[in-house]
């Protein structure tokens, strides 16, 4: 299917960074440049994956590159969570393991009981989904489980002192993380469709699809965003939690983030 | 000055060489003394001096960086940590309660004890055994205080720290704790009290632990040791 967008098109949306350029300059808040850069940048960056998407997702290459895409892909969004919570210790590969782990789960469930066929069309734009998807809420789980556990080291300690292993100890503050990780996640789910038109379908809608079909393929997605979130944040807050005790059950000095 | 009991045999701890920290800034400095397996052993000294740090040694919430700590003639670093921290409870200095009833948070210490037990507990903290269904964030500090020694004392510790556990306390709830604990040592459970209050440690000391800047300057039986007289 053929999109409606044309160069020109493209263009005329710019007048749309216009409005943001000039609310800043209105109220001062000296974001024109920023917002600029913004614009410019996702333009081109998008412009360069359409290109290399193009090449990937050519239907006689082999499905090796879109895999390898998505390996990218992985290891792009793991350094994105590890420069988003700095004061995480050991993050990246927390991260990377996360990612690998949603990916095994949920595009395993996807192409394992057959709901896309394995193809580079699928492969890539789901991977991205998922990663995408996923990122906000493992950065979240990572910083507010160091902050539960920071924070309340009194509590985590008195635990411990009465023989709790850590994996025990740190049970409550991780509840209370995976609860905060995934309930945006959850709201999200639940208000689709009736308070926002997510981007998958709205894609498919606008590129033609009928909206009953666009509606199947945006639950499928959904579901899986839903499913590799909850896989990420359980993994990298699991995994912390290893992180941040020692064998013999000590809870690790932990940091304040950097001001500013 | 001597060592209260020899190190080894019948001492309850006995701290070899011990540092903690950067050896360029330790904490604690090549401490070497012993702690007797009776009565209330007050631990003293200036603030910074490293009293919390001693102690935390004791259960493994600290680990040295030089030497050895025997609890009973065994290093503890040798011991499952695990059992170590339910034979060797401890009280911090702010009550820390876990949400729910004062009955929950001794479940969380030991989980599959009956009411009686818990009962039995909070007796020797001095609590009354109607407090099981009190809400432990309305407790006041005194109670929230022995709240904590009740939950410490339902994994029946054969040894109790004590980390300037009425700092926070007005008089009167200081002196229901002092009693509670001077009740357990005389029962048989030496009690290691850290405190900076001369006051209290002329009213608690048994034997003596003086620490200043990350060593020990003079310990033995409070009776003895110099300027430390045992008040009445």
């Amino acid at each position: 299917m053929a999109g409606d967008v044309n160069a020109a098109g493209v263009v005329a949306s710019l007048t749309l960074v216009a409005v943001a350029v000039a609310v800043s300059r209105w109220r001062g808040l000296r974001l024109e440049r920023a917002i600029v850069v913004a614009a410019v940048r996702a333009l081109g960056q998008l412009l360069v994956v359409g290109v290399a998407l193009t090449l990937v997702l050519d239907p006689d290459r082999p499905l090796v590159w879109s895999w390898l895409w998505v390996a990218g892909m992985t290891a792009f969004a793991a350094d994105i969570v590890r420069r988003r919570a700095p004061e995480v210790p050991g993050v990246l590969p927390l991260a990377l393991l996360a990612f690998a782990a949603a990916a095994v789960v949920t595009l395993g469930a996807i192409f394992g009981l057959g709901v896309f066929p394995v193809e580079g069309r699928t492969v890539v734009p789901l991977a991205g989904m998922m990663v995408g998807n996923s990122m906000n809420a493992t950065v979240v789980a990572a910083r507010r489980l160091v902050e539960e556990l920071r924070d309340r080291r009194a509590e985590v300690e008195a635990r411990l002192a009465l023989g709790q292993p850590s994996g025990t100890a740190a049970r409550p503050y991780l509840a209370r993380t995976l609860r905060t990780a995934l309930t945006p996640q959850v709201e999200t789910t639940k208000a689709v469709g009736l308070v926002f038109l997510p981007g998958a379908m709205t894609g498919l809608i606008l590129a033609g699809v009928d909206p009953l079909d666009a509606v199947l393929v945006q639950a499928v997605v959904m579901f899986l965003v839903l499913g590799s979130t909850a896989t990420a944040t359980t993994v990298v807050a699991l995994g912390l939690v290893r992180r941040l005790f020692t064998p013999d059950h000590r809870l690790v000095p932990l940091l304040r983030p950097a001001e500013g | 000055m001597d060592d209260v009991v020899p190190a080894g045999e019948g001492a309850l701890f006995a701290f070899q060489a011990v540092s903690v920290g950067d050896p360029s800034a330790p904490i604690l400095s090549a401490v070497t003394a012993t702690v007797p397996a009776t009565g209330i052993t007050v631990v003293a000294g200036p603030s910074g001096a490293g009293k919390t740090t001693l102690l935390r040694l004791c259960n493994r919430l600290e680990v040295p960086s030089a030497g050895r700590v025997l609890l009973r003639g065994r290093d503890v670093a040798t011991l499952d940590v695990l059992a170590l921290r339910r034979r060797v409870g401890m009280v911090f200095q702010q009550p820390v309660l876990f949400g729910g009833t004062v009955r929950d948070n001794l479940r969380v210490a030991a989980p599959a004890a009956d009411d009686a037990t818990y009962a039995r507990a909070l007796e020797l903290a001095a609590l009354d055994a109607a407090m099981l269904d009190r809400d432990a964030a309305g407790l006041s500090g005194g109670e929230a205080q022995r709240a904590c020694l009740a939950r410490t004392l339902v994994t029946q510790p054969e040894v109790l720290l004590l980390d300037e556990p009425t700092s926070s306390l007005d008089a009167g709830p200081r002196r229901i704790f002092e009693t509670a604990a001077r009740s357990l040592a005389d029962r048989g459970v030496p009690v290691l009290w850290v405190t900076h209050d001369e006051e209290q440690l002329r009213r608690l000391a048994d034997f003596l632990l003086m620490l200043a800047r990350g060593t020990v300057v003079s310990s033995g039986a409070a009776a003895t040791v110099e300027g430390q007289p045992r008040g009445g």
